[in-house]
């Protein structure tokens, strides 16, 4: 009997090493290494200037790196910048779109740009349209006339339009009232699972929402990678409890002395009314809500309030860039911090 | 992208408008004095004014305008390269330029519908010298529409790109008639650029495809200068993308 030769497991849909970028002496991205693996959908984060879209340009092959190793599908971008093009849906930042041609006209021609069969082109440009919801209204309008909301559809449409493997989108919520980035997240919902998608974004609870998982990159390295609830582990530890009592700090410390050992009162703030505001501090793997108030009922105190306060991902987005800020700064103490400048495209 | 934009049906009724007020002039000419050429002969000397003027109209949008969009960047993304960039644009422009260069070729028809048989076709229709004529719009035209495209690879501002292609355009037809009649030339020691200088001049290319000589020697001088310009775009558009 022939021994069963083990499955092999798809590479990884974008898969980049060591990744540096030059411009003269300053490093806009510094060995930079991260997996997307098929299907999943990872957030981009990171401040202005951070590197987000030199990253994001040199994966879809428009500008070359100076060193470091970028494979889409296993294919590396250096030496085949072309067929890796095939297998990568982009949408720039700011989305430009030509003004004077009209939605269909325009998905068709990137349709045919983009090597679909032309026995295919309309059926195509039907389903990305569905998908973004241009069918009924946008159809047959001139894109220069057409809402921000609707440009962004239009964008990502042309993204989809050829059912590759990646798409990268630099900002796609950028400029959208809440209506517009709930309707994108959803489209970008409807993604999961089929397609890989690389986004990067400011809006940080919508990436919380939609992505699977979030890389923050800080001056051009990167300082975090991982689902929101790895990342609230690394670098928000503790979690804080809102307590709004008729018990002054000492009392409340009695009480709450057998909940648990690492639970300790932080703040606390005398309110106008025999009132205090307390803010404790406890492990985040721990769910203490139920104890606390259960011994602060025994107790017989008066509860206003008492909430857990869940850290997001700004708050761990503002700790992770502080922390990689910290490091940077930290031969330099005493002196001011270098300034970093900003890379010319 | 061409023959959506509006700018191309402008520029292509100014076209008209301008090439039927020329053909107007010299058939007003050759009808009031003895001339030795013949009207379209002379039609074909003023070549230079609609390549000066629409050339860099219909060549300064191709890729300065796609730079500025940020829609040179969504192209560079599919797997289309750079080179297929610049082709389809050079090419566009080009069929573009030959097509609005035949809108010209019913004229002497027209007149002679309108005319009747007091001016025979055959004073305002010389095959030979269409044929010519019209070859040598195609050959330089090759090599014009490559400048509009260089030029409008060199900014992202249309205007810059406009004016640019234009300055080109008139020192590569004008400079060539201009300093045949330099004075220096005429000094024995420096006898051997006339021919050099004479090998550029368009006017005199124009003169020998008119005569019906179809001349293998520009065709070269076009065609090689065409490529290597398109090359040069080509690296522009890889570099700056």
């Amino acid at each position: 009997m022939p021994e069963e030769q083990p499955k092999e497991s798809p590479p990884p849909a974008i898969e980049v090493i060591g990744l540096t970028k030059r411009y003269g002496r300053v490093k806009a991205i510094d060995g930079v290494s991260f997996r997307v693996e098929p299907g999943q959908i990872v957030g981009f984060l990171g401040p202005n200037g951070a590197g987000k879209s030199t990253t994001m340009r040199t994966i879809c092959g428009l500008q070359p790196a100076s060193s470091g190793i970028v494979r889409i599908c296993g294919i590396p971008v250096a030496t085949n910048p072309y067929e890796t093009k095939r297998h990568i849906g982009y949408m720039p930042e700011h989305n430009p779109l030509p003004e004077d041609m009209r939605v269909l006209e325009y998905l068709r021609y990137r349709a045919r740009l983009k090597e679909v069969p032309m026995g295919k082109v309309k059926a195509r440009v039907d389903e990305a349209m569905e998908i973004c919801d241009l069918q009924r209204k946008a159809r047959r309008k001139v894109i220069g006339a057409l809402s921000k909301g609707y440009r962004q559809r239009v964008g990502i449409a042309d993204a989809i339009l050829a059912e590759p493997d990646v798409i990268v989108m630099d900002e796609p919520t950028i400029g959208l009232d809440p209506h517009q980035i709930l309707s994108i997240r959803n489209l970008i919902d409807n993604l999961r699972g089929r397609m890989s998608v690389i986004i990067s974004s400011h809006i940080l609870p919508e990436i919380e929402k939609s992505c699977d998982r979030v890389i923050i990159i800080n001056q051009g390295r990167i300082v975090a990678n991982g689902n929101s609830a790895d990342l609230r582990k690394e670098f928000l530890p503790k979690t804080t409890y809102r307590l709004n009592v008729n018990l002054n700090k000492g009392d409340l410390a009695r009480v709450l002395a057998g909940v648990h050992h690492e639970l300790s009162i932080d703040t606390s703030t005398p309110l106008d009314d025999d009132y205090w505001e307390h803010r404790c501090k406890a492990p985040s793997e721990l769910v203490l809500t139920e104890p606390i108030l259960e011994n602060l009922q025994r107790a017989n105190a008066r509860i206003r309030e008492l909430a857990r306060l869940q850290p997001n991902l700004e708050d761990i987005f503002m700790a992770a860039t502080r922390r990689s800020w910290d490091e940077t700064a930290a031969p330099f103490k005493g002196r001011t911090r270098p300034g970093v400048p900003m890379p010319k495209h | 992208m061409l023959l959506i934009a509006p700018a191309s049906y402008v520029a292509a009724v100014l076209y008209m408008l301008l090439m039927t007020f020329v053909y107007y002039i010299y058939l007003n000419t050759a009808a009031s004095e003895p001339s030795d050429s013949t009207v379209a002969e002379m039609f074909f000397q003023t070549f230079w004014i609609p390549v000066c003027f629409m050339i860099p109209l219909l060549t300064m949008k191709s890729i300065a305008e796609e730079r500025r969009l940020g829609t040179l960047e969504t192209l560079m993304t599919t797997p289309a390269t750079a080179l297929h960039i610049v082709l389809s644009k050079f090419l566009s422009c080009y069929f573009f330029y030959i097509f609005l260069w035949t809108m010209t070729i019913p004229f002497p028809f027209i007149v002679h519908y309108y005319v009747g048989e007091s001016v025979p076709l055959n004073l305002l229709f010389n095959p030979a010298s269409m044929i010519g004529g019209y070859s040598f719009i195609a050959i330089s035209g090759l090599l014009y529409i490559a400048v509009g495209i260089f030029a409008s690879s060199m900014t992202r501002n249309q205007l810059v790109a406009g004016m640019l292609s234009f300055c080109i355009l008139f020192v590569v037809i004008l400079a060539g008639a201009l300093m045949v009649k330099l004075p220096m030339l005429d000094s024995n020691w420096i006898q051997q650029s006339y021919d050099l200088v004479n090998y550029v001049n368009s006017f005199e290319h124009l003169a020998d495809f008119s005569r019906g000589v179809l001349d293998s020697r520009p065709l070269f001088l076009y065609g090689s200068l065409t490529m290597l310009l398109l090359g040069i775009t080509t690296l522009i558009v890889e570099s700056k993308a």
